[in-house]
């Protein structure tokens, strides 16, 4: 049955505890804010683009372990990135949150593969998406704040 | 298994509740969400069954057999609820969806009819949101104000406090009985005597209470009383609102239409008496006989014995929990029911949640429908595990094991 090893894992936890890149960019060309009012997940996210690229990314907040890995790992991951490349990881990323036992591409989400625990979880994947759709309003420039609730 | 509060042979009670016997996860499971719903003993579910197989047709409407036996079980129950709560008459019992439905009920009625600008409304730090909002809405309608008895850091009412607030303005007072968050149990003796001394009736939330001590509303002298047959080992969809007849007849009706009238034309139409007045359409009869059957059951045990047995098990839990180092009780009332909200160090309500669901054990966690307790008390969330008499010892082990394990996991 459901072994608590599929979802928290040692690198989720180790992000938790050592969350990556936490701090507010002053230089940020975008930012967004999400929140989950029912479990109290609360981010921002910062950006810094320059030319299509993601220079820099930073993030502040608080929440459940899951989601504050997922802030860690994102940021992590999409450092660097394109724009484009950012939003093909969110999509890459949600599928494998909502559908579980998919065929996923390894290569493309690197350490994000061990969030796919989560979709055995469906009141978790919430917890687990926030920070990636902050990620879109952030890049889209969205004012409003994101819930995934 | 017996304890001092003579034989409570819970192992054989909990061979009355089916739905204790499935597994989650493939643990066996340890259902410790009361507070939010409670499970149903077999006669519950027959009592449902049997109506819906033999008794089921439309009350109060019919001349055929069928409707009079119908109409007649959903009276007795009503009867039953009386009895069970000590009110003076079955026409001050009306049936509703639940304690929320209760609430807005009197928000609406009593609520538009006596509160006006510059009127106060006063509830407490600790309520419930449908203790909350319903209030609020009445106050930004009308002008008036809502004001808040404060709570000290156990989780307690601060009793000279609220008596600061009843004023020449105050309308109505409306107190939880036992806090969903915190257990808390708030005097409401005192409370009431000291709303009534100055003219102000009270209403009393008696969600998390009557499920867990025994109710004598006339003793309490509240003048309205709410609960939710769900919390009540009954059905979902069914409640109480408790009102003395002189409000309930006082009061304009809530919803409206078939069953609340007594002769319509299109130039008038005139209404019925207590209890029809505030029940309109057709009612969860279903729902209302399985809330009798539920009170039946509760009456065989014993109100005053589950009450006992219930205390000697949160005094074992909390125990347990308290010598778990990183956690937190938060609501640590001198007067509590069996509620234990806590945190964990920083480890998040919802993983703790989640941990303990793969040990088969269920909570709740976050705010609880309370979000101002949680503001009180500066967290963001607890987890909350809720008894009821079919708990057991060996369950609190299970659910101190379980935590174990979570600070394992985040160790």
């Amino acid at each position: 049955m459901s072994d608590l090893t599929d979802l928290y894992q040692e690198i989720l936890l180790e992000h938790n505890s050592k969350p990556r890149n936490c701090r507010k960019l002053d230089d940020a060309t975008n930012s967004a804010e999400g929140y989950n009012p029912m479990c109290g997940d609360q981010y921002t996210l910062y950006l810094k683009l320059d030319g299509g690229v993601i220079e820099d990314i930073g993030f502040q907040g608080a929440g459940c372990a899951i989601s504050k890995a997922s802030a860690s790992m994102l940021t992590q991951q999409i450092k660097g990135r394109t724009v484009e490349q950012a939003e093909s990881l969110f999509h890459e990323v949600h599928r494998m949150l909502t559908d579980p036992g998919t065929v996923v591409d390894s290569d493309l989400l690197d350490e994000l593969e061990t969030l796919s625990g989560v979709s055995a979880y469906p009141t978790r994947i919430k917890c687990a998406i926030l920070v990636w759709h902050t990620l879109l309003a952030a890049l889209e420039g969205r004012q409003e704040v994101v819930a995934t609730e | 298994m017996t304890t001092t509060s003579g034989t409570f042979d819970v192992a054989r009670i909990r061979e009355d509740f089916p739905l204790l016997k499935q597994t989650v996860k493939g643990k066996p499971l340890v259902y410790l969400d009361n507070a939010a719903t409670s499970q149903k003993p077999q006669a519950v579910i027959d009592a449902l069954v049997r109506y819906y197989t033999t008794e089921n047709a439309n009350v109060h409407r019919g001349v055929h057999t069928l409707s009079q036996l119908a109409t007649d079980e959903y009276e007795a129950a009503r009867s039953k609820v009386r009895q069970f709560i000590n009110a003076a008459a079955d026409h001050e019992l009306i049936y509703v969806r639940g304690t929320t439905e209760g609430i807005n009920l009197v928000a609406q009625t009593f609520g538009r009819q006596q509160v006006g600008p510059g009127d106060e409304i006063i509830i407490s730090g600790m309520e419930h949101h449908s203790n909350i909002v319903p209030w609020q809405i009445l106050c930004e309608e009308k002008g008036a104000r809502l004001r808040v008895v404060p709570i000290n850091d156990y989780g307690e009412l601060l009793v000279d406090e609220y008596e600061k607030l009843l004023s020449p303005r105050t309308r109505l007072v409306s107190i939880v009985h036992q806090s969903n968050a915190l257990g808390t149990i708030n005097p409401m003796g005192t409370i009431i005597e000291l709303a009534h001394s100055r003219g102000v009736p009270v209403l009393v939330d008696g969600a998390q209470s009557v499920p867990h001590m025994t109710i004598d509303v006339q003793k309490m002298g509240c003048d309205f009383f709410v609960f939710s047959g769900h919390k009540l080992f009954g059905p979902t969809g069914i409640g109480i609102l408790y009102g003395k007849a002189e409000y309930l007849n006082a009061m304009p009706p809530y919803q409206s239409g078939g069953e609340m009238i007594r002769s319509v034309t299109f130039e008038k139409t005139t209404y019925n008496v207590l209890p029809h007045k505030f029940e309109a359409g057709t009612p969860n009869i279903a729902g209302a006989i399985g809330l009798g059957a539920a009170i039946d059951y509760l009456n065989d045990l014993g109100m005053a014995r589950i009450n006992t047995y219930e205390k000697e098990l949160l005094d074992y839990g909390t125990e347990r929990l308290s010598r778990i180092e990183g956690l937190k009780i938060i609501g640590t009332a001198r007067e509590k029911g069996g509620i234990l909200s806590f945190i964990l160090g920083d480890i998040h309500p919802h993983d703790i949640g989640t941990i303990l669901d793969t040990q088969g054990i269920a909570i709740r966690t976050g705010h609880h429908c309370a979000q101002p307790v949680m503001q009180r008390f500066g967290i963001p969330a607890t987890a909350r595990a809720s008894l009821a008499f079919y708990n057991t010892r060996a369950e609190i082990d299970s659910l101190v094991e379980g935590i174990d394990r979570v600070l394992e996991v985040f160790s």
